[in-house]
């Protein structure tokens, strides 16, 4: 059966659908989406079918957008959004994501809740408003915020999130108690609490084993294959340390994709303005730079934490969206690139999904 | 009683809804809660959670600036406003 391929972009200037055959050659573009709200985040949920965006009104707030039917029609809700009466207002909405019965809603102040009638109403999971540790976490340049999630494939309540700056939490029972896991995370800013130290930008686990973490952080990229309870660096052979996505690849153990910028003061965008995605297939022992097709001189744009994405085909295709609104994209696993859509508002994230035709 | 002006952007959320409409209502966090009985999640995009009217909101009861505390009267007129602001 042919799959027909999706590719939604979270921009400043609302949702946009790429879709395309499973060639990947010839790509088609629908949007914008949610009212031209921006959309940080967007996810499909393969059980329902559902897209959901991560909409923020300046003037509205934020709400959860919902599309059964691919895009075509929307409604939207806030209902629960909310850490209650008095409390400081829930101000974004980051991160959606699928998982199971659920749909989590990483949210800023840093927090998360969990949806469990699809998006229609949200409720707060408190343990992390409640950590020892929240006193002490600071918000990055983006704000405070749950903007990274994985959930374990054996275990639906083994879970783990990301928080600028509070780096990387684990919970094994669905985020009632969370315990940091930032340990081997090399971190060179003042802090005074060691186990939060960490400006986590972006992870994911591997595609064949739940315990192996990539993660990009602030400070490095690093590589946890005991669950998050040691991270090592792993950068070697890379022009910089910094950058914000990490993509897993979806079928190969041990292959992870990032695409780093040249560094945090000096401007955060392709190094020496020539751009590439690098990718390991040896859990960061080695890295390969992947830039056949992607501007070689005058790139001066950024990638942000999650608009980077691999689709679940074979091969894989691998998606790329910048600060200045290109989309790049391999159906070759990243070894060649084409630039479909060149003209789009600063692209925020990029999610692809596969559906049966 | 109040009569109730809404932006084309707040109205364009919500199907059906048109931009005057009399709702019923002592003072003017009670007449954001008629229209969120109406029109379900219309509250949410006026408010934040403590409640307060959301930053870039604003709200005039016969074209003074009023708060969700703000009385009303039968002939009074609620006009609900986006800030200008935005790029």
């Amino acid at each position: 059966m042919a799959s027909k391929v999706g590719v939604l972009l979270g921009t400043k200037k609302g949702l946009f659908i790429a879709e395309s055959d499973s060639s990947r050659k010839d790509w088609d573009l629908r949007g914008p989406f949610c009212e031209a709200w921006p959309v940080n985040h967007a996810a499909y949920d393969p059980a329902s079918g559902a897209i959901f965006a991560a909409g923020l009104n300046a003037w509205f707030g934020p709400a959860v957008w919902k599309s059964t039917d691919l895009g075509e029609t929307w409604t939207h809700s806030s209902e629960g959004l909310t850490y209650g009466e008095g409390a400081d207002p829930l101000t974004a909405v980051w991160l959606i994501r699928p998982a199971g019965d659920l749909v989590y809603a990483g949210v800023e102040p840093a927090g998360l809740l969990a949806s469990r009638d699809a998006g229609d109403t949200w409720e707060h999971l408190e343990g992390l408003r409640d950590h020892p540790t929240r006193p002490h976490w600071q918000p990055g340049g983006g704000g405070l915020m749950v903007h990274t999630m994985e959930v374990d494939p054996r275990d639906p309540k083994h879970l783990y999130i990301a928080i600028s700056v509070a780096g990387v939490f684990e919970s094994r029972d669905g985020g009632a108690i969370w315990a940091p896991r930032n340990d081997g995370i090399e971190f060179d800013f003042p802090t005074e609490v060691k186990e939060i130290a960490n400006c986590a930008h972006h992870f994911e686990m591997d595609s064949e084993d739940p315990t192996v973490l990539f993660q990009q952080s602030h400070s490095g990229m690093f590589i946890s294959r005991d669950g998050g309870a040691n991270w090592a660096g792993v950068q070697n052979g890379l022009p910089s340390t910094f950058g914000f996505p990490a993509v897993a690849h979806p079928h190969r153990g041990g292959s992870f994709y990032i695409a780093p910028l040249n560094g945090d003061q000096v401007g955060r965008y392709m190094p020496d303005a020539a751009a590439a995605v690098y990718r390991t297939d040896d859990y960061g022992a080695n890295w390969r730079a992947l830039r056949n097709g992607l501007p070689q001189s005058g790139a001066y744009f950024g990638v942000l934490r999650q608009a980077m994405a691999a689709d679940n085909l074979e091969p894989a295709g691998i998606y790329l969206g910048t600060s200045t609104g290109h989309l790049f994209a391999s159906a070759d696993e990243g070894e060649t690139w084409t630039e479909p859509f060149n003209f789009l508002p600063t692209i925020s994230s990029v999610e692809a999904f596969s559906t049966d035709v | 009683m109040a009569t109730v002006l809404l932006p084309d952007s707040l109205a364009r959320l919500f199907p059906g809804a048109p931009r005057k409409l009399d709702v019923d209502g002592e003072n003017v966090f009670q007449i954001v809660e008629g229209l969120n009985s109406q029109w379900p999640g219309m509250r949410d995009r006026l408010l934040d959670g403590r409640p307060a009217i959301r930053r870039h909101i604003v709200i005039f009861v016969n074209n003074e600036r009023a708060t969700l505390d703000t009385g009303l009267s039968p002939a009074d007129e609620v006009y609900i406003m986006p800030a200008m602001s935005g790029g």
